[in-house]
């Protein structure tokens, strides 16, 4: 694995600040939420020094959502209201990455989008009517300007880490030349 | 609290979007909806007219945390559509990669999601960096635990999450058996911080008791989460290919999941860990029932916070199940098995982590998906969730309205639901409440 995404236990701050993440999601299965929990099995001890996780709604309660330097978004877009709650965290967030395939590409939360309207059950017509869904599911950057993206279904891990690391250097919570172990 | 209204925008420590509204009139709660959020994404429609073999993999995509329920539950159902038998490999694989699911994704939700509520704190970013304190201690338990289920469905399946190697009829790739060794020292070593949170659960004093009706699968010979029939505490049990006549769909018009009750009774129920140790505690593996006899004394139980505890005691079974497989598996290179295209309807039922999940299949003589159908256990916990939190609520208003809100999200979450699950199916039957 290359050692310019893996921060040592030992990696030193390189001041007090930390990074100041959010991270959301939208219509899609979480697979990279989960993926990040389980990235936390290695990394926890040493992310909690260097990262404030100020909106995290998969691991607390007490969330913020201000002055965010990065927020992470997976998911697609489905409905004017998560159009609106999208652009409320850009406004908050200095930067926005799009985590997976939903949030990159749309698919393939937007499989509705190809749906054939003549072949729509009553059960369909009657959740898209009597919800808020929009016409078409839409991919992160069709609603917001997105800073990054992180691909695959679930999150591709080792570009998840590399943009972490570019954030934090980019902060400059850790040094700007990386770590090697 | 006599009058007003407590919501809940947004439930956290789940997977997915769930909300809470309670209007209180007069001392009394006057209306309560338990509301699922997420936005639906019809993959049972978007599948229609697909091959089979390209829809487990797709639908695997409805959750990211139960990826491999789908998938396995899925197979099953098009494989029974084609009356593909499976090899006995074929079967000892998939239960020792569901091990590896059950474990990662069980402590996902306990330690991750559950602890805090244990330990009276807000999150596990909130424990302490003191190597000697409990919570740290559990918290670094459960990182080594989840990282042994995760690295099982690495190495039998290819991932944890939209696993590649299982196919139709068996296996795309075998896995490489000199990785078991590293496997049986990881699972010995997690074995007493199994235990250690199997007692932390067991002490946790919380509780709620409501309802009595339970439904899992059961396999007479073993503890089993992907064969056997369905049975429920009122006695009846019915072969998988007849589990929806079990059920009556309930239309919640402010959820964007449908909910479900008994067809015969009509009264709620619970599926999920709490149903199978109630329903086959006997089942449970000698080893780890040995291991564990004094908290298995609290079954059967109606405390819904005891889910949280049968999840603990789940978990080692799976440890143990899992070391007994890698112990004893000898991988034969096999091919997927292959028979002529057929018509054919099949149904998996199979028990995810959070209780009994329904795939049915219904496949065309050119071996395109005519119909899909997936009835996942969030939405069949719907209603018995909405009346736990009736009865809570009923019975505590008195106390301030910071702790009722803290207490319900407790209940909800002991529950393990899954809104990402919960939005992703639609059921044949249309049944106006």
């Amino acid at each position: 694995m290359n050692s310019d995404v893996i921060l040592s236990a030992k990696t030193p701050p390189t001041s007090q600040k930390k990074l100041v993440v959010g991270w959301f999601s939208f219509t899609c299965c979480e697979d990279s939420t989960i993926l990040f929990t389980e990235l936390l099995n290695k990394h926890f001890d040493t992310w909690r020094t260097l990262i404030e996780f100020r909106h995290l709604k998969v691991l607390k309660s007490n969330n913020e959502l201000r002055d965010l330097d990065v927020a992470f978004i997976e998911g697609a877009i489905s409905s004017q209201s998560q159009a609106e709650e999208v652009k409320n965290i850009r406004a908050n967030a200095k930067y926005v990455v799009a985590i997976g395939s939903c949030a990159c590409s749309g698919t393939p939360s937007s499989a509705r989008n190809t749906f054939v309207s003549e072949e729509l059950s009553d059960r369909i017509r009657w959740y898209l009517s009597h919800f808020d869904y929009s016409d078409k599911v839409k991919k992160l950057e069709d609603v917001i300007t997105v800073d990054d993206k992180v691909n695959g279904c679930p999150m591709v891990t080792l570009m998840f880490l590399k943009v972490v690391n570019k954030y934090l250097r980019l902060f400059g919570v850790i040094p700007s030349e990386p770590q090697v172990q | 609290m006599q009058s007003g209204e407590i919501t809940i925008d947004s439930i956290t420590k789940i997977e997915g979007t769930a909300g809470l509204e309670v209007k209180v009139v007069d001392g009394a709660v006057q209306d309560l909806k338990f509301i699922i959020k997420d936005y639906r994404r019809f993959y049972t429609h978007a599948v229609k007219g697909k091959p089979f073999a390209a829809v487990p993999s797709f639908l695997s995509r409805i959750c990211g945390t139960c990826s491999v329920a789908h998938l396995f539950a899925s197979l099953e159902a098009i494989e029974k559509s084609q009356g593909i038998e499976l090899t006995e490999q074929t079967k000892l694989l998939r239960r020792l990669a569901y091990d590896g699911l059950m474990i990662r994704d069980h402590a996902l939700h306990l330690y991750f999601f559950v602890l805090p509520d244990v330990l009276g704190i807000d999150s596990i970013l909130d424990i302490s960096e003191d190597a000697q304190d409990v919570g740290h201690i559990l918290l670094h338990d459960s990182f080594d635990i989840k990282s042994v289920g995760s690295d099982i469905t690495d190495v039998v399946i290819g991932a944890a999450i939209h696993a590649p190697y299982p196919a139709v009829g068996g296996f795309h790739k075998l896995p490489d058996p000199t990785l078991f060794p590293s496997l049986i020292e990881k699972l010995q070593k997690i074995r007493p911080q199994v235990i250690r949170g199997i007692k932390t659960f067991f002490d946790w004093k919380a509780s709620l008791i409501r309802n009595a009706d339970y439904m899992a699968l059961r396999n007479e010979k073993s503890f089993d989460f992907l064969e056997g029939e369905i049975i429920n505490s009122t006695g009846r049990k019915v072969p998988e290919s007849e589990f929806h006549t079990f059920l009556k769909s309930v239309v919640i018009p402010y959820s964007q999941s449908e909910g479900y009750v008994f067809s015969d009774t009509h009264e709620d129920y619970f599926a999920g860990s709490l149903s199978r140790i109630n329903l086959n505690l006997d089942l449970l593996r000698a080893d780890t029932k040995a291991s564990i006899a004094e908290y298995l004394t609290a079954f059967p139980s109606n405390n819904i916070y005891h889910n949280n505890l049968a999840q603990a005691i789940e978990i080692l079974h799976c440890v143990d199940e899992a070391l007994d497989i890698l112990s004893s598996l000898h991988i034969e290179a096999e091919k997927p098995i292959k028979v002529p295209v057929r018509q054919g309807v099949g149904v998996g039922v199979i028990e995810a982590p959070r209780g009994i999940l329904y795939h049915m299949a219904d496949v065309d003589d050119a071996g395109r998906i005519r119909d899909y159908d997936v009835i996942v256990p969030t939405s069949q916990n719907q209603i018995n969730i909405e009346n736990d939190l009736k009865k809570f609520f009923g019975e505590n208003l008195h106390r301030p309205k910071e702790e009722l809100q803290r207490d319900a999200e407790k209940i909800i979450r002991a529950y393990d639901p899954c809104m990402s699950c919960a939005t992703n199916f639609l059921k044949i039957a249309w049944i106006e409440q």
